[in-house]
């Protein structure tokens, strides 16, 4: 049983046909009775969603004071969870897009869902620097649009790169979702059975009829958009990483940040998937789709990001001492014994030895250690971010600038209330959509090879 | 149930069917295209198939007697099948790249003649025209052209959105979206002939084969 794991897990389960895999899936959107745990699980998220509302006019009426931020700490945890939601969106687009280019077949069962958190986890990470502008009515100045003012946008500024890197990778990822979801908005239109719905579903699918001629062109674009989204999604947070090491902060200025902040928005990513499809598979049934084969893959995927950061860690400190800059050297001892060292030593124990348990593959096949794990990497790559923004800020050249950052109780509403937003729309998602791709699941049943 | 189902459709013009079929043939066929005019329209014949084997068969099959206006649907991509009915060229990687290097080119040029031309800032006395500064976003306006094309591309190609498709007649099509498979032959095929279709489509294993009107 603990022989080659590969040739003995199938992807999915076996017995399924092409009618079971429709209407199993379509009948947790069409005829499957919403349970109390769904109407419990989105009145408690909506709930938060409200939070999120409140605390987002009482900063509009209140100003930007009413967040811990201030010199020297200026970036708080407003920008670290913007780094962290849209680091947590990266997975989806890597699981679509360069699985998909990679030939993983196994990816087909959780592409649309992650997907799904990809899009509403963008959406979440967008609000905070727009919110953190101070005086955000005035965000459209960040677009370069002719005005009366004469003056143009600074396109040297890693702040430009990130207005048009995270707008792109919003507008891809929804597109690369819709277009997706289209041939399963026509089988969901064929298996409705009230009228709003059909007509609903309807207007969706555009007319999709699985036309020979459509399903060829359709599979091209998919295909390029995933060859587009790939360099896309490296882009990204290669240029979220460039919004600190284009900086001269100590402790930002480093070229190990791109590949050190992707690996990380993988690691991050990975460990909501699973922190999310755990609960997810069991409620639904959905076992014999999302199998054992994919928490394993998922598992080891994790780990390798996890020990790519692990090395970031360790060069980081190695360059602060290597350097020879007393600034940089002053930067990693005061991250490991200034007034923060408690963040950055849970971060080191949440990043680097919680997944270490994941080599253990008894470990892996224990769904409960695997959220854990995964709910433990959450909050370490949160860390991670708090170490990254605030330690470096609250001690920069001067002693004279010196200065404490203490994030409060409005700061936690708005991120408490944006975990309510993202699993709000989660929650209508996993109701109103296939949270599997229908269609895909199809091309990967036994009886879809075609024999020559 | 199945040939019944045929034959209603059918009914309503059993003095026409003549005329096609005895004009039938490559030369004579532009002959009678005005006269389908006045005739009640029918878009084809199309036949439904158990599995994908059986209507990549047929479609070979079909194409193989000269038939062009042929279609399968199917209720996900198959590869083999659009090469049976003769479909492996899409224009689409070219509109992509097209799309990608002129929204390339537009980012690029964008933040030149704002930066060089028409808003010069000294900033860290770094040259007015620093490209290497521009290329994250010239990136990024290459990709988002790219995709639009991409996906604007192959709705605009596939003719979407078309909420009305003759096809959706066909009875039972609402299992094309689960779990059957059709085969289309259209009516304005220069070799079509109906008995002739219907015959064929019979002969490849059909569950059943019916005529669909526009």
């Amino acid at each position: 049983m603990e022989g080659p794991m590969h040739s003995t897990t199938p992807v999915i389960d076996p017995g399924l046909t092409f009618a079971s895999v429709t209407d199993k899936i379509s009948s947790i959107v069409l005829k499957r009775k919403t349970s109390l745990a769904w109407f419990f699980g989105f009145a408690v998220s909506f709930a938060l969603f409200q939070l999120m509302l409140l605390a987002i006019t009482n900063l509009l009426f209140v100003g930007i004071g009413l967040w811990g931020v201030n010199v020297p700490v200026a970036w708080g945890v407003d920008i670290l969870n913007f780094v962290w939601w849209i680091g947590i969106g990266h997975a989806g687009t890597l699981i679509s897009a360069i699985l998909l280019l990679l030939r993983q077949r196994w990816r087909t069962s959780i592409n649309r869902f992650a997907e799904a958190m990809t899009l509403f986890a963008v959406a979440q990470a967008g609000m905070y620097p727009i919110f953190h502008l101070g005086r955000p009515w005035l965000m459209y100045w960040l677009f370069p649009y002719p005005n009366t003012m004469g003056i143009w946008p600074q396109f040297r500024s890693p702040l430009m790169w990130d207005v048009f890197a995270v707008s792109t990778y919003a507008t891809v990822s929804a597109m690369f979702w819709f277009v997706g979801l289209i041939p399963d908005f026509a089988t969901l239109r064929d298996r409705a059975r009230s009228k709003p719905f059909q007509m609903l579903y309807g207007l969706l699918a555009m007319g999709w009829r699985g036309s020979a001629r459509h399903w060829h062109r359709y599979e091209m674009a998919y295909l390029l958009l995933a060859g587009l989204a790939t360099p896309l999604v490296l882009s990204v947070h290669t240029i979220v990483s460039f919004d600190f090491a284009v900086g001269i902060i100590p402790g930002w200025h480093a070229t190990i940040f791109p590949p050190y902040f992707v690996a990380g928005a993988i690691y991050a990513g990975f460990a909501m998937v699973l922190l999310l499809t755990i609960p997810l598979r069991k409620f639904y049934g959905l076992e014999g789709f999302i199998t054992m084969r994919h928490m394993h893959n998922m598992a080891k995927v994790m780990l390798a990001t996890g020990l790519i950061v692990g090395y970031g860690y360790i060069m980081e400190a190695f360059f602060g001492w290597y350097s020879g800059n007393r600034f940089e050297r002053f930067m990693i001892w005061n991250r490991m014994h200034g007034p923060y060292s408690l963040y950055y030593w849970a971060l080191i124990l949440c990043n680097i030895v919680a997944p270490q348990f994941l080599w253990s593959k008894k470990l892996r096949s224990n769904l409960l250690v695997l959220w854990i794990i995964a709910f433990i990497v959450s909050i370490g790559m949160w860390l991670e971010r708090f170490v990254i923004v605030v330690t470096s800020l609250h001690r920069d050249y001067l002693p004279s600038s010196w200065g404490m950052y203490q994030p409060t109780v409005w700061d936690w509403s708005m991120f408490i209330g944006t975990i309510g937003f993202f699993f709000t729309l989660l929650f209508l998602f996993i109701r109103f959509l296939p949270m599997i791709s229908i269609f895909e699941m199809r091309t990967i049943l036994p009886s879809a090879e075609v024999e020559e | 149930m199945a040939n019944d189902d045929r034959e209603n459709p059918t009914h309503g013009r059993r003095d026409e069917p003549e005329q096609p079929s005895s004009l039938s043939g490559p030369i004579a066929s532009h002959a009678i295209h005005p006269h389908r005019r006045h005739v009640p329209p029918l878009y084809g014949v199309i036949a439904e198939f158990e599995g994908p084997n059986e209507l990549i068969h047929a479609a070979r099959k079909t194409y193989e007697a000269g038939y062009r206006r042929i279609n399968g649907y199917s209720p996900y991509p198959i590869e083999e099948l659009s090469e049976a009915i003769g479909f492996t060229h899409t224009s689409l990687p070219l509109i992509v790249f097209i799309g990608g290097v002129l929204g390339g080119l537009a980012g690029f040029f964008m933040q030149y003649y704002m930066e060089v031309i028409d808003y010069p800032l000294n900033v860290g006395g770094k040259p007015y025209n620093s490209w290497p500064a521009f290329i994250p976003i010239t990136f990024e306006c290459t990709v988002l052209a790219a995709a639009f094309s991409a996906v604007l591309g192959m709705l605009i190609l596939n003719r979407l959105p078309q909420p009305y498709h003759p096809v959706f007649n066909t009875p039972n099509f609402a299992l094309a979206t689960r779990d059957r498979f059709f085969l289309a032959v259209e009516a304005n095929d220069p070799k079509f002939d109906h008995d002739k279709v219907v015959d064929l489509l019979k002969s490849l294993n059909a569950m059943e084969v019916s005529d669909v009107e526009v």
